[in-house]
């Protein structure tokens, strides 16, 4: 099993999840993240969707996604020629005397202080899964309260874009 | 609720009767509506297809102020549409009140579940989009059988559900159900329509996805207030789907690959299956088939597509296909599957399935390509146009020099032909054979009629027993067997070819399940006949316990014989001649051979109402060759216990 990540361009109208998790799951996919908001055109939204499968199957749901008729397009990002990054709010215990330490720990990871108060510290980090784990591996001894993180979102390296014409190459035409 | 206006509507008969009349029975149907006089004679003079011309054409003329309904209404008929079955009910209303008008005949079935199956029937028997309607909640609900056969089976049917108003969404309203979000895995798309202006788009587009790429159904619901709205009316309106663009066209190196393959294989099979008959394919296949002289196996939803009197015609192949079509699958070194989707009816245990063959697979869905078995050479087109296109790249290789020789394994599948032909044994009670009611009755009624049936032995019996010759002649629920299928189909198939005979042939389960559409069928004038094959029991279920399970008839005995011994009344429950005779139709019983011909011919000869012929057959009959469930192909029995020799060695 390998961890994939798709970025799937849908059509902005009601439903559109609805279908795109339901498919996942009626084929036995679990889906680990799953991101959706606006894109640059008012018509499209982008679903960031991360799952674990061999490569088969997921060529399989690659193509049930391609026949739901609401979806535009869809690649997959390989993990070097992505940039792939998740959101992280964080509630960690910080009495006065450990408050240095959580501070310290904030500054390596390059997250930001976001609320304060007497008992604990709102900690906003971003980066890839990986380094969001450290940063939770690190803050995990000194208590954390509460947590919450989004899913994966991802967009190709370079100057291409999946809208544009002669861009990426579509999951879809790999094996035709 | 008052909207009784027809602005800008040129044909509106105001004042004129607009209760349906059934169609003569032989004859086109009748446009519902009295029609001006110029538009009857044009109908009168050239048939169906111009009935819906003309009705789309005048349906087209723009239109202000009107109801939602009203726009529905014209947006039917507008595509094209000549007939919908349904039931009214109170979210749908407001449609039924313009649709009184409408020439569309609407045909007033007796369950939801016999709408679906109608459309399904209709679109089967004649290519054409078959249209059902429901109200919202149950009646939607009760669509969602329908909708999942005709899925699964990819027949192009468009279902018309009422919704509770739009403010009543969401808060468990009298009769709401998310018929959307439930039938969103059985459709190819739904719609919940927002606002009475998108109507006209709607429909198009929902048009559009059922009879394109592979067919489906599509599901439109539309909210009661959204009926009720003041819009305004064009036509054509925009068709908006960005991401549905199905591919036809083949790609030509694929083809090219395949035709080299084609050529240079030792022993091809052409695995036909219902795609070839949804892209209406079966004169390019004949081509194909005698340019490569490879013999062709016919799956399940494929027979009809390639004439059974036709040499190279194996049979069809499967859990009980024939030894020679089932074997020659198993031998194989290419396998052409054309429109077939290696569905496990037919593969049997798929990682033993066919396992020298390389692989060409055609189909119109990408997704099935590689779906259960790997594809060496995959096209993505319309059967039609790939098989086209592959007769082409075939002649190539010919005048190349490159042709196939298959003389040794003509000279394989002809000794397994002869070795194992279909047949069958009868009852040792004396009993009549259901195998052979089933051959006299494809024998009497001829390769000009439709066959609809049921689920179970009845229906693999017809499929083996009967002799298909032309496309459209044979219409089974395949890939989701569903019982009950065969009556409401066969009314969909009669209301569509009305001038061809149409027999559902059904089980005494499945006949128990929608029997109540022949009271429509008498009513509504659709004169299909019906062979009740009655083994007292739910046959197919009954010789799984025969020989998986002890002989323990768990559930399966429907008393339609009569009871068990030793119980109860003496009596048939129900007794089907008389049953029939309830809902207007002609009650037949035949229980002899003597007299199997003459039942048959004396339904022939009744054209002006529905016949039920009672066949009494006995119980124990089972359907042969058979792969059990799960075992491989290679596993096959050609009868109980008898396991054919294919003379390893010499393929």
């Amino acid at each position: 099993m390998t961890r994939h990540t798709l970025s799937v361009l849908v059509e902005n109208k009601s439903g559109v999840l609805a279908r795109v998790s339901a498919l996942f799951s009626r084929r036995g996919f679990n889906i680990e993240s799953l991101a959706v908001g606006p894109t640059e055109n008012p018509d499209l939204s982008r679903m960031t969707i991360v799952a674990e499968a061999e490569s088969q199957p997921l060529e399989q749901i690659t193509k049930q996604l391609n026949k739901l008729i609401e979806v535009i397009k869809i690649v997959e990002l390989d993990g070097g020629a992505a940039v792939q990054r998740e959101l992280l709010l964080v509630k960690v215990r910080a009495p006065l005397a450990d408050r240095n330490q959580v501070l310290q720990t904030a500054e390596l990871f390059r997250a930001r202080v976001v609320d304060v108060n007497v008992d604990t510290v709102t900690l906003e980090a971003t980066g890839t899964p990986d380094k969001l784990q450290a940063l939770v591996a690190v803050l995990t001894p000194l208590g954390i309260k509460e947590m919450a993180q989004s899913g994966t979102v991802a967009l190709g390296r370079g100057p291409r874009s999946m809208s544009g014409a002669g861009t990426l190459r579509p999951v879809d035409q790999r094996s035709a | 609720m008052s909207t009784t206006a027809h602005a800008g509507r040129t044909p509106a008969a105001p004042g004129q009767s607009a209760v349906p009349a059934g169609p003569a029975p032989g004859a086109g149907p009748a446009p519902a509506t009295p029609t001006a006089p110029s538009e009857a004679a044009a109908a009168a003079t050239l048939g169906v297809e111009t009935v819906a011309r003309t009705m789309a054409e005048a349906a087209a003329e723009p239109a202000t102020g009107i109801t939602g309904a009203q726009s529905l209404v014209r947006s039917l008929e507008a595509v094209g549409v000549e007939v919908a079955f349904g039931i009214p009910g109170g979210a749908i209303l407001p449609l039924y009140d313009p649709l009184f008008d409408s020439r569309i005949r609407h045909v007033l079935v007796r369950h939801e579940q016999g709408a679906g199956h109608a459309a399904t029937g209709y679109a089967q028997a004649t290519g054409r989009v078959g249209v059902c309607m429901a109200t919202s909640g149950p009646g939607a609900t009760n669509l969602v059988t329908p909708l999942a056969d005709a899925y699964m089976d990819s027949v192009p049917i468009v279902a018309i559900t009422g919704q509770v108003s739009s403010g009543a969404i969401g808060t468990d309203a009298f009769q709401e159900a998310d018929i959307r979000g439930i039938t969103m895995p059985v459709t190819k798309h739904s719609f919940l329509v927002t606002s009475a202006d998108e109507i006209p788009q709607r429909i198009a587009e929902a048009f559009h996805l059922a009879g394109t790429g592979r067919p489906g159904p599509v599901l439109v619901d539309v909210p009661k207030d959204v009926l009720q709205a003041r819009t305004d009316f064009s036509w054509p309106p925009r068709i908006d789907l960005p991401g549905y663009k199905p591919t036809t066209r083949p790609h030509g190196k694929q083809v090219r690959e395949a035709a080299a393959l084609i050529a240079s294989a030792r022993q091809p099979v052409l695995y036909v299956g219902g795609g070839v008959l949804k892209a209406g394919a079966s004169a390019e296949l004949a081509e194909l088939a005698e340019l490569t002289g490879a013999p062709v196996v016919t799956t399940l939803m494929a027979r009809g597509a390639f004439p059974d009197s036709h040499p190279q015609n194996l049979g069809m192949p499967g859990m009980h296909g024939n030894v020679t079509a089932v074997t020659a699958l198993q031998k194989a070194d290419l396998l052409v599957a054309l429109g077939a989707r290696f569905d496990d009816r037919v593969t049997g245990e798929l990682s033993s399935f066919a396992p020298n063959a390389a692989v060409v697979h055609a189909d119109i869905d990408p997704a099935e390509i590689g779906k259960n078995r790997r594809a060496d050479v995959p096209i993505v087109g319309d059967a039609k146009a790939t098989i086209a296109e592959l007769v082409s790249a075939l002649r190539a290789e010919h005048q190349a020099g490159r042709t196939p020789q298959l003389t040794a394994w003509w000279e394989q599948l002809e000794d397994w032909r002869a070795r194992y032909p279909l047949g069958y044994d009868w009852p040792e009670d004396g009993a009549l054979s259901p195998q052979y009611v089933i051959e006299r009755l494809g024998a009497i009624a001829g390769p000009d009629a439709i066959y609809a049936s049921g689920v179970g032995q009845h229906q693999m019996w017809a499929a083996q027993f009967i002799r298909y010759e032309k496309p459209g002649t044979w219409l089974n629920s395949g890939g989701l067997g569903t019982m009950g299928y065969a009556v409401p189909a066969a009314m969909g198939a009669k209301y569509g070819r009305p001038e061809t005979t149409v027999w559902a042939i059904d089980g005494d389960g499945c006949f128990q399940m929608t029997n109540q559409e022949l009271a429509t069928c008498a009513i509504e004038g659709i004169p299909v006949k019906v062979a009740v094959i009655n083994n007292g029991n739910l046959g197919m279920v009954r010789q799984w316990q025969t020989l998986f399970y002890e002989g323990r008839y768990s559930n399966t005995h429907l008393n339609t014989h009569g009871p068990r011994e030793g119980a109860g009344k003496p009596v048939r429950i129900p007794d089907f001649v008389t049953l029939a005779e309830a809902l207007g139709c002609v009650g037949l019983r035949c229980e002899s051979k003597d007299d199997v011909d003459a039942v048959i011919e004396k339904a022939m000869a009744i054209n002006d109402a529905p016949v039920v012929i009672d066949f009494i057959v006995g119980s124990d009959a089972q359907v042969w060759p058979m792969v059990a469930a799960g075992a491989s192909n290679d596993e096959i029995l050609a009868a109980r216990d008898v396991r054919p020799v294919f003379g390893e060695g010499q393929v």
